[in-house]
């Protein structure tokens, strides 16, 4: 199909890919660093651990909503898309599932059950963190080459899920460098400049491996005039990694004036990760089966839709920042008095 | 076993490991909101004492509502496609709805519920206590307007084997929709004044006699006390709707067999699918006519009418539904001589008798109980449909091979009983630790008069 082919008056399609993408992204940024912090907690000892859960408690609950929202948009606006990608995607969800089930009630468990169950649960919340940003990674290596099957596919996704999961340890610690202070803060510097190499090498490997297992993909960016159009997503990605290097030198610094750019900086790279991401796959919403046009519901469910996430998105969008303004400031331990 | 049963097998599980903790949530909200007003209120401390020990339970009961909510997100695609390819024109939006109007409702005030007491006003808590309380219903209400459409769908029209909405006023205010989602607000409700009260009888009886537990005791022995004849009568009216729109699945629950008049109450039998008779009957005679239509000749339907020609079933499997209805109402009546016992005694002497208590505590998770029964009746009366009269439920599985169905069940079973043994030990343990704290020290009783005296002005 040639671009000057797609149906662009049909829009609420359009409308709903990019609502659905940006649950999406926003659910990567958010519950990529309570996963981030939960792949980071078994490295210090138990009172900076109960910091570091404490720093994402009272946000992690509506984090994991923009999962449910990605999701219920995906199933509800394009039912047959998520049925295909989902059912072959079978193995991965389910574990995925489980990972996150084991990171959620652990933050109750570790926190009410006994004494001694402490450290069982705190294995538990790492091991679910580190079960779902691999699984994700996974799922998202297999999408981007098309849900093939076999043994080259599934290396690649395991390479994939391996660079996700530096890609939320990175934005864990930088927002641990963001949310503590002292020697738990110093960690978190380090950890960001780790993570750091791991997300660029991952993000460069799905670079130069998309275009080449998908010619359509090759096209899209290497033809003429494009490769010059599209040429700042790239040039922007490699400066802000170059940039976010060098800035983690000076941190943490005295004043703390600057803890929030290393965390900014990372969204920043999630944000061009995505975007090339997106310009790559459109407008297929299941990678060369399924055009958004094609995998959409009903136009008449898709407006009755729109005229409530019209409504509600701005409203959820205001007291989520009310409720990160709330607990605003460095992290203290969690009291329910 | 086939991949449908398996799938279907796995549905119940997810489901019913999930529907445990939104059956606490959607009522503790409400109960945890009273508490705080009772605490502006009055200024009582024992309000305050059950709001903390509570709301940690709320904590603890919504953690494992999202994590399972989750994965029942994901179930609909990856097991039931043809649920979706075929009603999702209505379904979605439903879901939809219930997302962006409640589900993040709940969970973004959430945290300024739990932890925010001391970070902002008092009335700034309230006010997120009470959204928290209002997202868990209005998500509720979403459910239930698409469950109950699917057991008497209309507002809809059929084009090439896909429903389209017609009418969204008729798809939301169904048929089933006011009675079922009553009904359930109210076993929410029983649920958690159960909860309370067993919790609270486990600490009285472990010689915790704070002021907080002294509230939560009563609080949930009268709440039950005033739930439970209005439960009876709201499930009898269930019960009548049912009869007209899914007439099967009352007479699955009657077990009867032959539509005709005159048909006793069964109170206990073997329903026998092979031979289609009842086995060990035990009945009143006219009792289900009486019950049903006021009318001991009342005809009531049989299951023989829901047999096509050629011998397919089109009605619910007998045993489960007749069974479930059983323990449902069998809780019931359990919950109604319980609650007024107790409420006698509280109101005559202050303090429950010593095998009262521990009744409370045998009855802690009674609503649960009542809860898995009821929907077990309602759901399996469905069958085989998963949309009544559109869609059959093997229609809409997906086939996916059985050792992988078989894996992801056994995951999920595994995860689930070790996940429930430790929400009800952690419960427990909450129980013990409040019980050993300096709030549970008994009051010398001028204290203890002046704290009654305060919580009845």
């Amino acid at each position: 199909m040639n671009i000057a082919d797609y149906p662009f008056h049909d829009w609420l399609p359009m409308v709903f890919l990019g609502l659905m993408g940006l649950s999406a992204l926003i659910y990567v940024v958010l519950d990529g660093f309570d996963l981030g912090v939960g792949l980071l907690s078994p490295c210090v000892d138990e009172h900076d651990r109960g910091l570091m859960i404490a720093s994402i408690g009272p946000f992690w609950d509506a984090n994991e909503t923009w999962l449910v929202l990605a999701v219920g948009l995906l199933l509800v606006a394009f039912p047959v898309a998520h049925g295909a990608i989902l059912s072959a995607l079978y193995l991965p969800v389910l574990f995925m599932l489980v990972g996150l089930m084991l990171r959620g009630v652990a933050f109750e468990f570790r926190a009410k059950g006994p004494a001694s169950q402490k450290r069982q649960w705190d294995r538990a919340f790492f091991a679910g963190s580190l079960m779902a940003s691999l699984s994700q990674g996974y799922m998202l290596g297999k999408y981007i080459i098309g849900l093939q099957t076999g043994l080259y596919a599934s290396l690649f996704a395991l390479l994939v899920a391996v660079c996700i999961t530096a890609a939320y340890g990175l934005v864990g610690a930088c927002w641990l460098i963001a949310k503590t202070e002292n020697d738990l803060q110093r960690r978190a510097v380090l950890w960001a400049k780790r993570l750091l190499a791991g997300t660029a090498v991952g993000m460069l490997a799905v670079s130069v491996a998309t275009p080449w297992v998908s010619s359509r993909v090759f096209d899209a960016w290497f033809s003429f005039p494009n490769i010059i159009v599209l040429a700042p997503i790239p040039l922007a990605s490699i400066s802000l990694v170059l940039g976010l290097h060098y800035f983690l030198r000076f941190l943490p610094s005295a004043t703390d004036d600057h803890r929030w750019v290393p965390f900014t900086l990372t969204v920043g790279l999630f944000l061009l990760a995505f975007s090339g991401l997106a310009y790559s796959f459109f407008p297929y919403v299941v990678p060369e089966q399924y055009t958004v046009w094609e995998a959409a519901a009903a136009r008449e469910s898709l407006g009755i839709i729109l005229v409530g996430t019209l409504i509600t998105l701005p409203m959820i969008v205001g007291y989520s920042i009310f409720a990160y303004r709330v607990f605003r400031g460095k992290a203290t331990l969690l009291s329910y008095s | 076993m086939d991949a449908e049963l398996l799938a279907r097998i796995q549905f119940a599980a997810n489901i019913s490991f999930h529907i445990l903790f939104p059956t606490i949530t959607i009522a503790l909200g409400w109960v945890l909101l009273y508490f705080r007003v009772q605490s502006n209120r009055t200024g009582d401390a024992g309000w305050m004492q059950a709001y903390r020990f509570w709301v940690k339970v709320f904590a603890l009961s919504f953690g494992l509502g999202v994590v399972s909510g989750i994965t029942m997100s994901f179930q609909f695609g990856t097991n039931w496609p043809g649920y979706m390819e075929t009603v999702g024109n209505i379904a979605g939006p439903l879901l939809g709805y219930e997302v962006l109007t409640a589900f993040f409702l709940e969970a973004g005030f959430l945290g300024i519920m739990l932890f925010g007491a001391t970070r902002v006003s008092t009335r700034v808590h309230t006010l997120a206590t009470f959204l928290v309380a209002f997202g868990t219903t209005l998500s509720a209400f979403w459910i239930i307007v698409l469950n109950s459409w699917m057991h008497t769908p209309v507002g809809f029209e059929m084009r090439d084997g896909v429903a389209f909405a017609t009418d969204w006023m008729a798809i939301i205010f169904n048929p089933s929709m006011p009675y079922r989602f009553v009904h359930t607000l109210i076993a929410s409700g029983l649920t958690v004044s159960f909860l309370l009260a067993g919790i609270s009888a486990l600490r009285w009886l472990w010689k915790d006699k704070s002021l907080g537990i002294r509230k939560s005791l009563r609080t949930g022995v009268y709440l039950a006390a005033a739930l439970i004849p209005v439960q009876i009568l709201v499930g009898d009216l269930h019960g009548l709707n049912t009869l007209e729109y899914q007439p099967a699945k009352v007479a699955a629950m009657e077990a009867n067999w032959e539509t005709g008049g005159n048909v006793p109450l069964v109170l206990f039998a073997i329903p026998d699918e092979t031979t289609r008779e009842n086995k060990f009957e035990i009945s009143i005679p006219n009792g289900a006519s009486l019950i049903l239509t006021h009318s001991a000749e009342g005809v009531i339907p049989g299951l023989n009418d829901f047999l096509t020609a050629e011998g397919v079933v089109l009605h619910p499997p007998v045993a489960p539904v007749f069974f479930g209805f059983r323990v449902m109402v069998g809780i019931g009546m359990l919950m109604l001589l319980v609650s007024y016992k107790v409420t006698l005694t509280l109101y005559r002497h202050g303090e429950p008798k010593r095998w009262e208590a521990m009744v409370l505590v045998g009855m802690t998770f009674s609503g649960w109980v009542a809860t898995l029964a009821g929907w077990y009746v309602t759901e399996i009366g469905r069958q085989p449909w998963i949309v009544t009269g559109v869609l059959d439920t093997g229609s809409a599985a997906a086939d996916h091979p059985v050792p992988i169905l078989g894996l992801s069940l056994a995951t999920y079973l595994i995860v689930y009983i070790g996940l429930l043994a430790a929400y009800i030990g952690t419960l427990w343990h909450m129980a013990k630790n409040a019980a050993n704290s300096d709030e549970a020290k008994e009051l010398d009783p001028g204290q203890f008069k002046g704290a009654v005296a305060r919580a009845l002005s």
